[in-house]
């Protein structure tokens, strides 16, 4: 994994880690899956949050748990964490 | 069947370190949580928490006692003090072995567990201290009693997480009712502010970042809290007999089990630990007047909690008085039953409804009468106390004033 960070590298990077902590293959996670086709419930959605603060070192406040609810929210939601973050992954 | 007696009360926790200090401050609706002494670093995602801040260990136990008690044990131990103290009984030859202990604990000694590793994995220190065990292990409170108490009856620890203390006294109830032992010292206690319990915590992301709003729209989650509280049970007749004060009676222990999901609650298994407790205690539905609910101050809990009620009570759920004194002494975890048992018996003792304290606005998916903010004068003559457990595991106890 290299340091610069664009947009395809996010994407992929989310869906390995959901695909890690659902223990599922990657290639059955794409971009427009919703959590409720992947059978991700609350309890998940908070391991792959935890897992996303680890794999981009950024912390994902409480109140965006709520609209998480699909993996383009997942990857939305790092991008704009990642961005507002300084040094050379923003 | 014998009937069930409640003779003597302990308590410790963020709201004081005994019965009546703890009473006056619920009836005033005066909340227990404030800034953590220890922010953590960096800093937790919540700032407040339910410490129990009047408790000085030193007021309790020798400096040789402290050194095989963890907070949690010592808890357990104060509480039980105060409520044999208050019981009058003492514990002597045959009353000694007919006498059982029954403790709830979630997660028992953590800090001693977590020094445990720091020397192990940060200090790189093989040598980890020889009172570990004995410190760390969840029936130390129960065993300290024991000690102390000179009972020689049934003595264990439930842990079943958020249940475990209205499960230890559930049993402990049946336990007399049946007639397996005349008295119990029964209840819970908790010690939850140890680092990486805390960092734990965090991570479930279920813990307020300002305070405990139980049924009110604007709730965040729950509010860490540690204490512990105790009660002497006693065979009615015993208790008659000695000419103590009796302080209400247990008449009804209901438990089930969601088999739903791990962490999410569910409807299902806390309608049935109420139905079950009330068919226990042989009273209909529309006999009971306050429920001291679960109430934890999640999303998910309190509206989850609303529909069970409403499942159980029908049209009489709009009669009942429901309130979460969590909101001032914090979740106790595996001490909320008894914490909450205290409060409850209280109620019933002194006919007042404890509130449920820092409401703001009404969810209409939490529309119980809840008592918010200001304590009130009612007469009662039944309540219930719901316990609802991560992993799916409720509890449900039913209590009755003594008229």
């Amino acid at each position: 994994m290299t340091e610069e960070t664009h947009r395809d590298d996010i994407a992929e990077r989310v869906i390995r880690v959901i695909a890690e902590t659902q223990k599922i293959p990657a290639e059955s996670i794409s971009i427009d899956k919703t959590f409720e086709e992947l059978k991700i419930d609350s309890l998940d959605g908070i391991n792959i949050v935890f897992g996303l603060e680890n794999e981009f070192n950024i912390s994902i406040p409480d109140e965006n748990m709520a609209s998480l609810r699909s993996v383009r929210d997942a990857v939305e939601g790092v991008r704009q964490l990642v961005a507002a973050q300084p040094g050379p992954t923003a | 069947m014998n009937r069930v007696a409640v003779t003597g009360l302990g308590i410790v926790c963020a709201l004081g370190n005994s019965v009546p200090q703890v009473w006056d401050r619920v009836i005033h609706a005066e909340s227990g949580i404030a800034p953590l002494p220890d922010p953590g670093n960096p800093a937790y995602r919540f700032a407040n928490g339910a410490v129990a801040w009047g408790y000085n260990p030193a007021d309790h136990f020798s400096d040789k006692e402290l050194g095989m008690l963890e907070r949690f044990a010592q808890f357990a131990a104060v509480a039980a003090r105060q409520a044999v103290a208050q019981s009058g009984i003492t514990f002597r030859g045959e009353l000694a072995d007919r006498t059982a202990v029954i403790t709830g604990s979630s997660v028992g000694g953590q800090f001693s567990e977590e020094e445990g590793y720091k020397q192990l994995y940060r200090h790189n220190n093989p040598r980890v201290g020889p009172l570990t065990i004995p410190r760390t292990m969840s029936n130390a409170g129960a065993s300290r009693i024991s000690l102390e108490c000179g009972t020689k009856g049934p003595a264990y620890t439930i842990s079943t997480a958020c249940s475990s203390a209205n499960h230890a006294i559930g049993q402990a109830f049946w336990h007399i009712r049946q007639g397996t032992v005349t008295a119990a010292i029964a209840g819970g206690s908790e010690a939850v502010f140890a680092e990486g319990l805390l960092r734990a915590w965090e991570a479930m992301r279920v813990v307020s970042p300002d305070t405990c709003r139980p049924f009110s729209k604007d709730r965040r989650g729950l509010i860490l809290g540690e204490g512990g509280a105790m009660l002497v049970l006693e065979n009615w007749e015993h208790a008659k007999a000695r000419g103590t004060e009796i302080l209400g009676e247990v008449v009804g222990f209901g438990m089930s089990s969601d088999a739903h999901h791990i962490t999410q609650p569910d409807m299902g298994g806390p309608s049935n630990a109420m139905r079950w407790a009330l068919a226990d205690a042989g009273l209909p539905p529309e006999s009971v007047h306050y429920i001291n609910a679960h109430g934890t101050g999640t999303v998910a809990n309190d509206c989850t909690e609303t529909a069970s009620i409403r499942n159980v009570f029908g049209t009489h759920a709009d009669k009942l008085l429901v309130s979460s004194t969590k909101s001032m002494h914090g979740h106790t975890l595996g001490a909320a039953g008894a914490v909450e048992a205290v409060v409850t018996i209280m109620a019933l003792n002194k006919q007042v409804a404890p509130p449920t304290a820092n409401y703001n606005e009404p969810d209409p998916a939490c529309n119980l009468d809840i008592v918010a903010n200001q304590a009130r004068p009612a007469s009662m003559e039944t309540a219930l106390s719901n316990s609802f457990a991560f992993g799916g595991l409720n509890a449900v106890l039913v209590f009755r004033a003594n008229n």
